[in-house]
């Protein structure tokens, strides 16, 4: 069936299932491949978008569900949050292979909307759910901080 | 709507894009037309391979540098790593750098990213290249100006006359250096160190702007037009095949369009496909419904019985037999029986999945009987070869095309996903990509191997280590290739068993036998992870049963500084495929990383109730790593407050990069050994997805953690793999000094996320 989807603010029509996962949807069908497959069951974090400013894992969440939401994925995040994001991650060589980072920055920006100045524990909570098997955590926490630190000013 | 973009587009991997501009002069292009003709260039063979200019660098008109980089970009920042050796000897500025990622062509020499070698095996003849180039373009300014070429240089972009500072930038004279020779090795002028301004220093990456704007096209991402999407149902056991299959439910998934039985796999394993059903469709997703819907009847094959826990026993008991010598110093047994002491502990590890953060997943298309291939692969010459071979076409009729690796660590060597894909396109008449899902890649692998190991050790009445048994029983690599292969070979050997530097007059190594019954495959720092494991707490062990600081303990077992040579003890030994002349087991540099962790972490110091440090060192491809772990075992739960590793790898190209590598190499190392466990059961895998395969989490990640270089002009050793073997063994050291209880057997988390330490064998 025919479902209208807002994307990055833009509207698209896609022929699909109701129960089809949002992550297929956005990599197959709307060709906005950088939101990753990582595990399909919501456990690595690699397929994070954003719905309605909320972190979602697009793995399970059926596209029936997102529309006419707000869906912000790695191509579209922007405002304050998501360039003090980016310009640490850069800053600071934090991404090695860089496949889970599309995921790791869309929770990075929403722990920052929810909380300016995380502590560390704010940070382990915020960022439990994405899984780097490169294992680059040093440099998320330290750009975390950074970004944060660059958000007050 | 975004559609399926052409094919080309696919190729806009870099940060500024491969298009060339209309009118681009490609100097390389021009000089390969020149040369390849009748005989190779002057720099055909160099130190490394062939360092022709024309092969690596491409300057169009604008100043742009095109730089080949012929490895696999999979997170150790290799493009970097090569543009920054080739950038600094042409001179051109950061920001003119363009990568082009080289297909799969042996004319590039070896391209197999693994072994940690990209910088060790490249770091002379690319420079050679740049250099090349930068002196033709001198050669052909001083030609324009009519002075002599060594009064030009090239200095970012540009000539320079020092006599009169004329500059021509060097788009201006690409054209008049395509029409000269390269100059011979000879007269090659290399920059001495304390010029360089790319090298050895933090250059910034030329893959993490795109990154974090969600580009870059890793193989998972690859899109063609009229491309299919399949998945594929394989045999649970190795060497199991299809009996029957009905996939009439399958068929009514929509979206699904066909389902293809595959050849059924032979031994030995290779690289081949491992047979089963596929199920094309339009989309992944209906792909992998339908794999759901498919019923498929399996034919077990030969390895049905294989059992991780009876396997565990089976290993154990061999362990405990006499083995087969393959290293002897001294009279080893003589002093072990006569010992004032005898310390001997096994230690287990078991089976790990690499699980990188992108399953394989692979893109093929025919045109007649030629096929070109979309691939994450860390080996695009083995990928040739495979599907070459798999497919029965000539090897020329393939083409590979490497895309940005999501992880490789060795998974990725492995080329049954890219044969899988050229298979199936073949059938369907249309590009296909063959996805594999996290399951297929937990239940399908290469594994890291399982292993017992026995050690033992003889004490004087000072204390003093005068012997030491290393034997060591795991099914090889070799198993892989060769049908029945049942016992270690020197390349798994020189792996941290038979390069074992220690300064006892009595050494021994004994392997024994043990057959495989899954695919066995290497994980980045491959039998290091297990010898170094072993190894390294057995000197903790023989610390405490000789009341000493491990730390003393382990500086006097590695001994004075001196270079070890395992071949006048009768190993062979490869040294990693470099030469012992240039990189030395140098016990010296062992000491020194050891030492300086040990400053680092401020061992000695009064810790906290239930806190313990550990210490390990060890050196894997030439480089040399120390760790030292501190833990906190408090209310019966195991933290890791903070972590300490120096890393001596000789001349580093990119400094900042090799911090990040030994910052995630050591935490893939703990990684593993907290919650690494692949397990048979009626010889199929029986972890299947995250929950039940364990890795590390940020909130499990130490919140302090210390990565040191050793500054050092050696020649470059490794950087991927050395950080993560001494991981293990300092965790397990740190453990028994805050508990009292010695972890012999990995990982330290069961499947019930309960710790094992009261269980430890």
């Amino acid at each position: 069936m025919s479902i209208t989807l807002t994307i990055n603010g833009e509207e698209h029509e896609v022929e699909a299932a109701p129960d089809t996962p949002l992550l297929w949807v956005l990599r197959d069908h709307l060709g906005l491949t950088g939101t990753k497959y990582g595990c399909g069951v919501a456990q690595c974090g690699a397929c994070t978008v954003h719905v309605d400013g909320v972190p979602r894992r697009a793995c399970v969440a059926p596209v029936g569900s997102v529309a006419g939401k707000a869906v912000v994925t790695i191509e579209g995040v922007s405002g304050p949050e998501a360039d003090a994001v980016r310009e640490a991650w850069t800053e600071l060589a934090v991404p090695q292979c860089g496949y889970c980072q599309s995921g790791q920055i869309m929770s990075a920006v929403a722990l920052l909307k929810s909380r300016p100045s995380p502590s560390d524990d704010d940070i382990d909570r915020g960022m439990a759910g994405n899984i780097c098997r490169c294992a680059t955590y040093v440099r998320i926490r330290r750009a975390i901080k950074q970004a944060a630190g660059e958000g007050e000013r | 709507m975004p559609s399926s973009p052409p094919a080309s587009s696919f190729l806009r991997l870099g940060r500024r894009g491969f298009a060339a501009g209309a009118g681009s002069l490609v100097l390389g292009v021009v000089l390969r037309r020149h040369l390849r003709a009748d005989a190779p260039g002057p720099l055909a063979d160099v130190e490394g391979g062939d360092a022709s200019p024309d092969l690596w660098i491409a300057l169009e008109e604008d100043g742009t540098a095109r730089i080949t980089c012929h490895r696999s970009e999979m997170g150790q920042q290799v493009w970097t790593a090569m543009c920054q050796l080739v950038a600094e000897e042409l001179e051109v500025p950061w920001e003119k750098v363009v990568v082009e990622q080289a297909l799969g062509d042996p004319k590039y020499g070896d391209q197999n990213t693994d072994g940690s070698r990209s910088v060790r095996f490249n770091f002379t003849r690319l420079r050679i290249a740049g250099a090349a180039m930068r002196q033709m373009l001198e050669q052909a300014a001083a030609t324009r100006w009519g002075v002599g070429a060594a009064q030009c240089r090239g200095v970012q972009g540009e000539v320079v006359h020092e006599g009169s500072d004329r500059r021509l930038p060097y788009g201006e004279l690409a054209a008049a250096a395509a029409a000269l020779t390269p100059p011979p090795e000879r007269r090659i002028q290399l920059k001495d160190p304390d010029q360089w301004r790319y090298v050895a220093k933090p250059t910034p990456s030329l893959t993490i702007p795109a990154i974090v704007k969600g580009e870059g096209t890793f193989g998972i991402d690859v899109r063609l037009p009229e491309m299919l999407y399949a998945v594929v149902a394989r045999p649970p056991q190795v060497l199991g095949s299809v009996r029957s299959f009905d996939d009439t439910a399958a068929r009514r998934v929509p979206g699904v369009v066909r389902t293809i039985q595959l050849p059924a796999i032979t031994a030995p394993v290779a690289f081949k496909p491992l047979g089963g059903v596929a199920v094309v469709a339009r989309n992944t997703w209906a792909a992998i419904r339908g794999r759901e819907e498919l019923e498929v009847e399996w034919e077990a094959g030969p390895n049905a019985s294989y059992d991780s826990e009876a396997y565990a026993e089976t290993l154990f008991a061999q362990v405990r037999e006499a083995g087969r010598v393959r290293r002897e110093r001294g009279d080893t047994m003589g002093a072990l029986d006569s010992a004032h002491q005898r310390v001997e502990a096994e230690y287990y590890v078991p089976h790990l999945a690499h699980s990188m953060m992108e399953p394989p997943a692979a893109t093929a298309r025919w045109d007649g009987d030629r096929v070109e291939c979309w691939a994450c692969t860390q080996n695009p010459q083995a990928a040739r070869s495979t599907v070459a071979q798999v497919c029965g076409v000539p090897e020329a009729n393939v083409t590979v095309h490497v895309t940005w690796l999501g992880g490789g660590f060795g998974r990725k060597s492995k080329q049954d996903f890219v044969a899988e894909a050229a298979l199936l396109a073949r059938e369907m008449g249309k590009p296909v990509k063959v996805t594999w899902t996290r399951e297929d890649e937990l239940r399908h692998g290469y594994y890291h191997t399982v292993s017992a190991q026995r050690l033992e050790g003889a004490l004087d009445e000072s204390g003093a280590c005068t012997a030491f048994l290393h034997r060591t029983v795991f099914p090889p690599i070799a198993s892989t290739f060769q049908e029945g292969a049942n016992e270690p070979g020197w390349g798994d050997l020189r792996l941290g068993a038979s390069d074992t530097p220690f300064a006892v007059p009595h050494l021994r190594l004994e392997t024994g036998e043990a057959e495989a019954h899954v695919r066995i495959g290497w994980l980045r720092s491959v039998a290091n992870i297990y010898h170094a494991f072993a190894v390294q707490s057995f000197v903790a062990e023989l610390a405490h049963a000789a009341g000493r600081d491990p730390k003393d303990y382990l500086l006097e077992l590695i001994g004075p500084p001196r270079e070890i040579d395992p071949r006048t003890e009768g190993a062979e030994y490869d040294n990693y495929g470099s030469s012992m002349d240039t990189h030395p087991i140098d016990t010296g540099r062992l000491r020194a990383v050891t030492e300086m962790v040990a400053e680092l972490a401020d061992w000695g110091r009064t810790l906290p109730e239930g806190h313990g440090l550990g210490i390990a060192a060890h050196r894997s491809f030439t480089s040399y790593v120390a760790t030292v772990v501190e833990v906190a075992m408090v209310d019966d739960r195991l933290t890791i407050p903070a972590v300490w590793s120096v890393m001596d790898a000789g001349t580093v190209v990119n400094t900042d990069h090799a911090l990040s590598q030994l910052e995630g190499g050591t935490l893939f190392g703990l990684s593993n050994a907290l919650y690494g466990e692949i397990t048979a059961k009626d010889g199929a895998i029986v972890q299947d997805n995250f929950p039940r395969w364990r890795v590390m989490r940020m909130n499990e990640s130490p919140p302090r953690m210390e990565a040191r270089l050793v500054p050092s002009g050696a020649p470059p050793g490794g950087v991927g793999e050395p950080p993560t073997p001494p991981a293990a063994p300092a965790l397990a050291n740190a453990i028994f000094a805050a508990t009292g209880t010695r972890v012999r057997r990995l990982p330290i988390f069961g499947a019930d996320r309960r710790d094992r330490l009261g269980g430890a064998r």
